[in-house]
């Protein structure tokens, strides 16, 4: 038997993901975003969280989907992961549900456009809700971005 | 329970055991007769076992066990301190402290200590060598007087002698020194043994064949020896071997042996009596020239050195990263603060305006215990120099004082983790170059044992680090021969130099490695090396030199690292800081100044063409492009010698701002070193002039 997690839900556009709760820090309303030049484009820049300087990250862009107007709705979910601090872009973040880990089955090979391996699983919540849990240690992965970018070049 | 919180507080601790173990042997050395300071290091060696066998360190646990049993015949008068127990010591402290470095580098705290170990349990049975080379020059003078031997016997080894006599057996005491220029004398004492080996039998040797292996000896060794042969023929041997001094080989019969043997027994026995070796200790002891004194001319920083419990401390520890959130919360306030004068500007409440004027004072008096926690006496650097200086001295046959004044002025924790090295570089110049040999200082006219001062005051914003020795000083005259033969400069323009700009050359590169230099003044061993480590914290070096009289290196420091002063520039709608330190100069240029050069945008300035980079491009800031402007504002920055001019839209003035990190995320992003937030919360990028300047 499985124990129960505790999961943050966020929304990039259709599509509903989950981060853990205890990698989360804080969530926060969009706020003034310091441009960094000379980064990736999805890199939005830094920001101030009471007093630390964060990088941001927008999810859209960092997944490949099309990147969309800041909304009321937007949020900025601050992830804490292997030592690092980066705030998400994301499109909503209004949930905390409870997870058995059971129901988390191993991710498809593709999923609404975004690479499997950022993916840690898909869990199907009530009758028709995928809950799609992001592995936060790929997403922040850099090594793979340069091979990508390399690729596209 | 969490072991690693006990960590850091038994590494904390027992780093502070070390250093007050290494002060009182310090003081102990300097006043052997003050039994109150064995009370204080026999405590703290107590308190350090019992803190290691808590945390499971056993190695550490019996080393400074080992220690307290000597300490102890010590305090009760059973053993009187010496040359040989001093070093001991010494060693045994520097095994600890090298033990807790690996802890602190999370090793197990294991360490080969046997040697050191065997040392001290000699010293207890009172096995005590009179002072090493010394003492093996005295036995080879006398040869034949064998009463002055050290080498015990135990009953064992002795009845095996008698034995081998009886048996018709030769049975040699031998002594043997190894000429003191020989390299690899351990390899020489081996040669020995395997000779004699082939020979006949080595029933004891002082040191121990362990020691003697690991080159834990000085430049000779006496053993018993069982043989057929004469001893004459043994010497002979012997002497044969390259690279040995002197032999001395006695043939002992049945009376001397058994003399010997009483002694041996006798001194086993009554451990702490006096055996005629530890009489003549002192006497070596006064002879070595080395005799450093430590003192400390700050009376708030002296130590209470003689007798006594220590002050109990008034201080507590605190985790650097609690400060740093502390400065982070603390900023944020700073923020509101702006940001509540404005409202209140706009309110016009007389109420209103004056709580927040008051809360600005307070705020301000907050900010600067804030950034005083941060700050750490240079004590915590200095501590360990006295020992330094004093093994220095004795390895180079020198006397040397070192004065050290201000040990209570503070430096940010950051300089001070950074300003050790440097230091430690300077004093080891003062002291193996600056200050002559006692001979030398004699024929100058000086006195014999040389002084270095290590001063450390606050000016301005700034903190200084002096280090004045009254050695041989520096010619310049000779600096600059030296640095025309190396062909670091032209003769013209060494004989346009100044003396000053002559003892710069000392911190170039080059002279670094050349043995012309050690040979006019011994100067210019690594100090580039210094020199760049001080540049990079934003300081600098300087050097005044007396020829004849002496040297005096002075460093400069700021006295924080994480706030400098910066010339925040606008480039559209993004502000940026370029920190002041390297920037030479601003200025507006028109268009028509700026020339293309192999299709690169060039600027003249004062004299010469430097390159003129746009910002705006390399950062494609969106909303600014210098080129469709007439006029352009341009900061000049320095990297070296070698200049740049920035192009940026405004200027908006001079701030004091504190350094933050882009995160671990982006460790490093090309042409910016930071980040720092602005009066307003917004977070503005610090421009790393170094990047522009290839």
């Amino acid at each position: 038997m499985a124990e129960d997690i505790k999961v943050i839900v966020f929304k990039l556009g259709t599509e509903e993901y989950g981060i853990e709760v205890e990698k989360v820090q804080t969530i926060e309303r969009m706020m003034p975003i310091t441009r960094v030049p000379k980064t990736y484009s999805f890199i939005k820049g830094v920001i101030n969280l009471r007093g630390v300087v964060i990088p941001v990250i927008d999810l859209r862009g960092r997944f490949g989907i099309e990147e969309a107007e800041h909304t009321d709705q937007t949020r900025v979910i601050i992830v804490n992961v292997n030592a690092m601090e980066v705030g998400f872009i994301v499109d909503s973040a209004n949930d905390v549900i409870d997870l058995n880990r059971d129901i988390i089955d191993t991710p498809p090979d593709v999923v609404g456009g975004i690479k499997a391996k950022y993916l840690d699983g898909v869990a199907k919540i009530g009758d028709d809700r995928l809950l799609i849990m992001l592995n936060l240690a790929e997403v922040l992965n850099k090594g793979e971005i340069v091979q990508l970018e390399g690729l596209e070049g | 329970m969490d072991m690693n919180q006990y960590l850091s507080m038994f590494i904390d601790e027992s780093n502070d055991h070390l250093q007050s173990l290494n002060e009182s042997m310090m003081g102990l050395e300097a006043n052997p007769e003050d039994l109150s300071i064995v009370q204080v290091i026999f405590r703290s060696a107590h308190t350090l076992k019992g803190m290691a066998a808590t945390m499971g360190f056993e190695d550490l646990a019996s080393l400074t066990h080992q220690m307290e049993n000597v300490l102890d015949l010590v305090r009760n008068n059973k053993l009187r301190m010496q040359d040989f127990i001093f070093d001991t010591l010494f060693k045994s402290l520097d095994a600890l402290e090298s033990m807790v470095e690996n802890i602190t580098g999370g090793g197990d705290g294991k360490a080969d200590v046997f040697a050191i170990v065997a040392a001290l349990q000699a010293i207890v049975r009172g096995e005590i060598p009179a002072a090493g080379g010394a003492a093996a020059e005295v036995t080879a003078a006398k040869p034949g007087n064998t009463t002055d031997a050290q080498v015990y016997l135990d009953e064992f080894q002795y009845s095996v002698l008698e034995q081998s006599l009886q048996e018709g057996h030769q049975v040699l005491y031998v002594d043997v020194a190894i000429r003191k220029d020989c390299q690899l004398k351990a390899v020489r004492a081996y040669m020995v043994f395997d000779l004699l080996e082939r020979s006949g039998e080595v029933v004891k040797s002082f040191p121990s064949v362990q020691d003697i292996e690991q080159e834990k000896f000085d430049y000779g060794f006496s053993l018993y020896y069982i043989t057929q042969k004469d001893a004459s023929e043994i010497q002979k041997m012997i002497l044969n071997l390259s690279e040995i001094d002197q032999v001395t080989a006695v043939a002992l019969d049945q009376e001397s042996l058994r003399q010997m043997g009483q002694e041996s027994i006798a001194a086993t026995a009554e451990a702490p009596a006096p055996a005629p070796a530890q009489e003549a200790a002192p006497q070596a002891s006064n002879a070595s020239p080395a005799a450093p004194v430590q003192k400390e001319e700050n009376g708030k920083a002296a130590p209470a050195r003689t007798g006594g419990a220590p002050t109990p401390s008034r201080t507590i520890r605190v985790d650097i990263e609690r400060l740093d959130v502390l400065m982070n919360l603390f900023s944020e306030l700073l923020i509101d603060r702006v940001r509540l004068e404005q409202l209140a500007s706009e309110v016009q409440n007389g109420d209103l305006t004056e709580t927040v004027e008051h809360m600005g004072r307070v705020s301000g008096d907050l900010q600067n215990i804030v950034m005083k926690l941060r700050m750490v006496p240079v004590d915590t650097v200095f501590n360990r120099f006295p020992r330094m200086i004093r093994d220095l001295a004795k390895s180079l046959d020198k006397k040397v004082d070192l004065i050290i004044t201000g040990a209570d002025t503070e430096l940010d924790r950051t300089v001070i983790d950074e300003i050790g090295d440097p230091l430690v570089h300077l004093l080891r110049n003062a002291v193996d170059h600056g200050i002559e040999s006692i001979a030398d200082r004699v024929a100058a006219g000086k006195p014999e044992t040389g002084t270095v001062h290590l001063r450390a005051f606050h000016s301005g914003n700034h903190v200084f680090i002096e280090i004045e020795e009254d050695g041989v000083g520096i010619y310049p005259k000779k600096v600059l021969k030296s640095a025309v033969k190396k062909g670091a400069i032209t003769q013209e323009q060494a004989n346009s130099m100044s003396d000053d700009e002559a003892y710069q050359l000392l911190f170039a590169p080059g002279f670094s490695t050349a043995e012309v230099i050690s040979d006019v003044s011994g100067r210019g061993v690594g100090l580039d090396v210094v020199k760049a480590k001080i540049s990079s914290l934003g300081g600098n070096v300087t050097i005044y030199s007396t020829p004849g009289k002496g040297t005096n290196f002075s460093v400069q420091l700021p006295l924080t690292l994480s706030i400098i002063a910066a010339m925040l520039v606008r480039l559209g709608s993004e502000k940026y800081a370029i920190p002041l330190s390297s920037i030479v100069e601003t200025g507006i240029v028109k268009q028509s100044q700026i020339r293309t050069i192999h299709g690169n945008k060039m600027l003249e300035f004062r004299g010469s063409h430097i390159p003129l980079v746009s910002l705006s491009k390399i950062f494609s800031i969106p909303d600014y492009d210098e080129s469709t402007e007439e006029e352009t504002e341009i900061v000049v920055v320095r990297k070296g010698e070698r200049l740049v001019a920035l192009a940026v839209q405004d200027f908006i003035g001079q701030n004091e701002i504190v350094i933050k990190n882009l995160g671990k995320y982006l460790p490093e992003v090309q042409g910016i070193s930071g980040a720092t937030i602005l009066g307003d919360g917004q977070v503005a990028l610090i421009i790393d002039p170094n990047a522009f300047i290839k």
